[in-house]
């Protein structure tokens, strides 16, 4: 089956690490070609917002930023996964990859939720609670780095951000629900102002993509990191050094 | 060597572990004196205006049942670690989830449960309305085997590292947010003089969950732990 | 254009967020660049430091 024969290939290091390598610059392009056209259109030419004025703006980067925030940690967890139930080793190098960009992208839906916090409700932060569950997120992240950092052997630490990862992944829906319902019961109503704009096409086509964007961005750097990460775990086989010294010619 | 049946073996440990926590009976009142500290020094960071404190005391009694939890968390797979009996659970023939269970409930039994007996005496530190007493030690009942639960998982990943403290608590306060809010959300409803049957129900489903996955998560970072 | 960099008075906030969201692209994209090179020379020099003793 093919699919069947595209997981054993990609189980490969050599394999995976030639293959991505190929990937990796096409990734980047067009992430890099949304990214200008998306931001163009959301700072130029998209409407000023009746309600908010150009301020929003901020949310070409805030929503964006927010969903891959989940969307990555969704990826880390289902490579944990694979590696976990179906041995599939590069499951592992990949959940691992995950983590500093999911929580960079974290920190970056947190700042400019505070950027955009600041106009719109006269200070830098508010409990509210979709920037609670985003700060929640970020340190479920900063655990998933910690805990890989603190074990020397790689491949060990590799398998504990796996099953941390699935450990977050249910926990992530009874964090999010119990942050809405304290959220309801302890803030009025009315603040909740930075709810959506009412998005109109010429508003939505630049957030989706800039959403786009982000996305390619991440496979083209968890591909990036992925790569490091085998060559540092096969660092003395010999499919790494002939593939390193046939480079150096 | 005769086979031991799984409820057997499990009533072992549960003894075992009840026994060896005997023997070093002086922890035993750590995490009490631990909860009773968090909570008289709100007061003191916060001031004393008696309805100021009233208004927070479900929060700080949950926030505090919490930090003491933590605090004992360490300790739960430590010396069968040091010693080496953790690895001979994980090569007995039963199923190490349903052991780890085992060694879960007795650690609850002497970290857990005596946070429920000075609870009534904290209670009445914050001003606590007597009327929602029941709740708070219902939600407590209810809410520190789950802190517990999700402990041993965070427990398992980080027993063989040098500085597994910091990172524990990196590990499993995030996770531990959803049991705060119920718990104290179920008490301050009862301050309010309202029933607050959704919140512990609430709770209750969250334990039972953590029952059914939690074993398994720790058992399964046990093994890692100790390759 | 200076009407533009002005984003209707929000510049203060505007801009800072395509300012971090821009730094935070390259930090991602040049750490593993970074670490790339690093361990590509690493690994080189053991190797080449293994061919000689070999030899």
């Amino acid at each position: 089956m093919g699919i069947k024969r595209f997981f054993h290939q990609m189980g490969s290091p050599q394999y995976f690490y030639r293959v991505a390598g190929l990937w990796i610059p096409w990734l980047l392009g067009a992430s890099l070609l949304l990214l200008v056209i998306g931001w163009v259109d959301g700072l130029v030419y998209a409407p000023t917002d009746y309600q908010q004025g150009d301020s929003y703006r901020i949310m070409f980067i805030h929503v964006p930023a927010a969903w891959m925030s989940m969307f990555i940690y969704m990826v880390m967890a289902f490579s944990g996964l694979l590696s976990l139930v179906w041995r599939v080793k590069m499951g592992e190098v990949i959940a691992v990859s995950c983590a500093p960009i999911g929580a960079s992208f974290t920190l970056l839906a947190l700042a400019t939720g505070s950027l955009w916090g600041k106009p719109m409700w006269g200070t830098w932060w508010v409990w509210d609670a979709r920037l609670t569950s985003e700060l929640i997120l970020f340190f479920l992240y900063l655990g998933v780095i910690a805990l890989y950092g603190a074990i020397e052997d790689r491949r060990v630490g590799a398998r504990a951000v796996a099953i941390l990862a699935l450990v977050g992944v249910v926990n992530i829906p009874i964090i999010h629900y119990s942050v809405e319902w304290w959220n309801t019961l302890h803030q009025p109503a009315t603040i909740t102002k930075l709810g959506k704009p009412s998005i109109v096409p010429s508003m939505l086509i630049p957030l989706l993509i800039g959403a786009l964007a982000f996305k390619l961005f991440f496979f083209a750097t968890v591909l990036m990191r992925a790569r490091n990460e085998l060559l540092e775990r096969d660092r003395n086989t010999r499919w790494v050094k002939n593939l390193l010294e046939a480079e150096a010619k | 060597m005769s086979q031991l049946s799984l409820s057997a073996a499990v009533g072992l440990l549960l003894r075992r572990d009840l026994v060896l926590a005997y023997r070093r009976r002086a922890e035993l009142a750590n995490p009490i004196l631990f909860f009773v500290l968090i909570t008289a020094l709100f007061p003191l960071g916060i001031g004393a205006d008696p309805v100021l404190i009233a208004k927070v005391g479900p929060g700080i009694l949950w926030v505090a049942a919490l930090l003491a939890s933590l605090l004992s968390l360490d300790a739960m797979f430590r010396s069968d670690f040091e010693d080496g009996s953790l690895e001979q659970f994980m090569l007995s023939a039963q199923p190490v989830s349903m052991l780890v269970l085992a060694k879960v409930f007795a650690h609850w039994l002497v970290t857990g449960l005596p946070l429920l007996l000075v609870a009534p005496l904290l209670a009445l530190f914050v001003n606590l309305p007597t009327d929602a007493l029941g709740v708070l030690l219902l939600s407590l009942l209810l809410g520190t085997p789950v802190l517990s639960l999700i402990g041993a998982v965070g427990v398992a990943l980080t027993v063989g590292l040098r500085k597994g403290g910091v990172i524990l608590s990196l590990l499993v306060l995030p996770l531990y947010v959803p049991v705060l809010i119920f718990g104290a959300d179920a008490v301050q409803t009862a301050v309010v003089g309202i029933p607050a049957t959704a919140q512990i129900s609430f709770i209750a489903a969250m334990l039972a969950l953590a029952l059914a996955l939690a074993p398994m998560a720790a058992a399964a970072s046990l093994r890692i732990s100790l390759s | 254009m200076s009407e533009f960099l002005h984003m209707g008075g929000y510049a203060a906030y505007v801009w800072p967020s395509y300012g971090l969201a821009l730094v935070i692209l390259v930090y991602n994209l040049i750490g593993p660049l970074a670490q790339h090179r690093r361990l590509r020379a690493a690994i080189l020099r053991k190797a080449r430091r293994a061919g000689r003793h070999a030899r």
